[in-house]
């Protein structure tokens, strides 16, 4: 494809702006969507979280943290219960989050494949300001580090700004940043989106239909998300906002710079949850300390429009988790950890402090969900949807890297039931999927060709 | 077919879900190991000596094949382990899932997962503009290569049976048996494109496969005739 690298600047605008509402979107969102979600996951990393049924929640950071903090709360189940049924249900939640994460994958490949879109390049956006086009290739990898470092510092900034919002309880400022980066988000881009595929498909649409699809479309997103809606519509939506996101990043970022920053994500991820300083796990503590899952929730629920970047309000997730969180209503003490509580407030609109007592009364057996970011669908988007657009492999490609993510899913699920407590979701996925994606790319493909060509198998 | 038997048997227990994509990781990761070797080694010859590539070639296919071998008994025995867990785990004492159906769903993870990389490109290709063994090569080529296909995925899905029924009772030989027609699938493929040499064979030794399976999972004649009859 032609490489443009700095088109006009009307065309570098919209871009500029576009992207930099998403920056400044993404890193508050992880932090803060960890804080609130009580470990869910860590800032542009997802964190999963399982919880089981009953009192105890295990796999909620917050949830332990909440349980050391002496909050009330262990039903009399016991121990061996638990885990069990949280073992039980680990298959179940497993597939919870496999359904969606495949769905929005899926989205994203087929749209690759088919829309001319968004594999030209028109432009980077301000974040990646050096451009990959040079003639060496040390220059290009130097450019491509250089863009990683900003994008990441970028991504830290916006995180310690959405902890330090949080701790000062500037909540309304972050709310209405949600608010406005969702906004954004589910009109803006779904115009774009639409209107690219229409083009693709050569379907005409005038003017006052598309208004009124996009204004629907965006309305009751805007509702979904942030206040009631029926779940699957809410889960559906979210993998949307994720694809959309995860297109936009695969057409803006240059080529090595994506790759570099995939895998300097996953470290940030790593080092931001698991480190006793980092933004995301001061988030979680924050929330702990001051008791208060639900007024995350607040924001809980924009954030999980904020999908933008990284990662995170819940999203497929949330469906299970707010079923569990109705489930865990009934008086079990579960409800403290963040999860808990997140899913409530959204529904009951309390910010207070405790769990609001519910009038749900779900069954007990309600599955609990487990819960993953919004940024972590994103980002196995963008490494399943650049292997799709820039593999020569094709499809072998493809395909080994949603195995790999899928595989590194099931794995970090694994941690989480013997951890239990929130970490991050991309690390290993993303490992896996870097690692099966040159692998594939560079030495199986050569083998499959030859094999096909002589139509041998093995 | 394939997917059918996904759809009916695999997509409504999760458990089997993840066992379906682990089996697919696994084989992959064979595949990976055994591209590797054969890259090493065509990098390491001339690449203009046509017999020798050739040769390279079959090397690389017969590794493949004792690599995948290989990797179904890893996963076996890490099946092994997880079953234990499971059933220390479950409330009745006896695991959710049992060994023949874990060999089974084994078997449709790696079959489907080699499927998928023999078949998909193809069907991309096949979407596009061009004709058909234009070249002087066959002009059945797509229809040999579904078939071929999904007579490997059958195939793949009885050998997991086989193998971890071996596995289980300790009989050597089932296990060489497998590897052995696993080697024989593979080398018959290798008179390809003269059809009747590669797919005949594989379709008679995957009747032979699947009733040896049958009669393993407990089937017999008797029950066959039972379900026919809708009794």
């Amino acid at each position: 494809m032609i490489t443009f690298m700095n088109n006009s600047d009307s065309e570098e605008e919209p871009c500029n702006e576009r992207t930099s509402l998403m920056s400044a979107e993404s890193p508050p969102v992880p932090s803060y969507q960890d804080g609130l979600q009580a470990s869910e996951a860590g800032g542009a990393q997802a964190h999963r979280k399982r919880r089981t049924g009953g009192s105890r929640s295990p796999n909620n950071i917050a949830d332990g943290d909440m349980s050391n903090s002496g909050v009330p709360v262990r039903e009399t189940t016991s121990e061996n219960e638990e885990e069990e049924l949280t073992l039980k249900y680990g298959a179940k939640h497993v597939i919870m989050l496999f359904v969606p994460v495949t769905l929005c994958m899926i989205v994203v490949v087929a749209t690759i494949k088919s829309v001319r879109f968004y594999t030209e390049k028109n432009g980077q956006l301000i974040y990646t300001p050096f451009s990959e086009d040079t003639p060496s290739v040390g220059q290009r990898l130097l450019n491509s580090v250089l863009n990683t470092i900003i994008m990441i510092s970028v991504i830290v900034v916006m995180t310690v700004f959405l902890v330090l919002l949080y701790k000062y309880r500037c909540y309304k400022f972050i709310h209405g940043w949600l608010i406005l980066s969702s906004l954004m988000l589910l009109f803006l881009f779904t115009y774009i989106y639409l209107g690219e595929v229409l083009k693709t498909y050569n379907v005409a649409m005038d003017y006052p239909t598309l208004f009124l699809v996009i204004w629907n479309f965006g309305a009751v997103g805007m509702i979904c998300i942030h206040w009631k809606g029926p779940l699957q519509l809410q889960q559906a939506y979210l993998i949307m906002i994720s694809a959309l996101m995860a297109l936009v990043f695969i057409k803006y970022l240059p080529e090595w710079s994506a790759w570099v920053i995939l895998g300097a994500i996953s470290i940030y991820d790593l080092m931001a949850v698991l480190c006793p300083k980092g933004p995301l796990r001061m988030l979680v503590e924050t929330a702990q300390e001051r008791n208060e899952p639900i007024f995350p929730a607040l924001i809980y629920s924009s954030a999980m429009m904020w999908t933008v970047g990284m990662a995170k309000p819940d999203t497929a997730a949330r469906g299970p988790t707010q079923q569990m969180q109705d489930a865990a209503e009934d008086g079990r003490d579960n409800h403290r950890s963040p999860l808990c509580t997140d899913s409530q407030r959204s529904e009951m609109r309390n910010p207070g402090p405790t769990r609001p007592i519910t009038s749900f009364e779900e069954v007990e057996e309600e599955e609990r969900g487990v819960k993953l970011g919004l940024g972590d669908f994103i980002f196995y988007s963008v490494l399943v949807g650049k292997a799709a657009a820039t593999a020569s492999g094709d499809w072998n490609t493809t395909l080994a890297c949603f195995v790999a993510i899928l595989i590194g899913l099931c794995l970090t699920l694994l941690l989480l039931a013997v951890f239990k407590k929130a970490l991050p979701a991309l690390p290993i996925s993303i490992t896996f999927g870097l690692v099966f994606y040159f692998s594939t790319d560079n030495l199986v493909r050569p083998f499959m060709d030859t094999l096909a060509s002589h139509q041998l198998y093995i | 077919p394939a997917l059918g038997l996904f759809l009916f048997t695999i997509a409504r227990d999760p458990l089997r879900i993840i066992i379906l994509i682990a089996g697919a990781f696994f084989w992959l990761v064979s595949l990976l190991l055994s591209s590797l070797i054969w890259f090493i080694a065509v990098k390491a010859s001339d690449p203009r000596d046509e017999p020798l590539q050739k040769g390279l070639l079959i090397f690389g296919v017969m590794f493949s094949v004792l690599l995948q071998e290989a990797f179904r008994f890893l996963y076996y025995k890490l099946l092994r382990k997880a079953i234990e867990g499971l059933v220390a785990l479950s409330e009745d004492g006896c695991s959710p899932i049992s060994i023949q159906q874990m060999a089974y769903v084994a078997g449709v993870g790696f079959g489907l997962m080699s499927g998928a990389f023999s078949m998909i490109n193809l069907l991309a290709d096949s979407l596009g503009p061009g004709t058909v063994g234009i070249h002087g090569d066959s002009q059945l080529y797509f229809l040999t290569s579904a078939f071929m296909t999904m007579v490997l995925i059958f195939l793949h899905t009885f050998w997991g049976i086989l193998f971890f029924h071996g596995c289980e009772h300790r009989r050597w030989w089932e296990i060489a048996a497998v590897v052995v027609m696993h080697l024989a699938v593979s080398g018959s493929t290798f008179c390809n494109p003269l059809y009747v040499g590669s797919l005949v064979p594989s379709y008679l030794l995957m009747a032979a496969a699947a009733t040896w399976a049958y009669l393993l999972s407990g089937g017999s004649a008797q029950n066959l005739r039972r379900f026919l009859l809708c009794k």
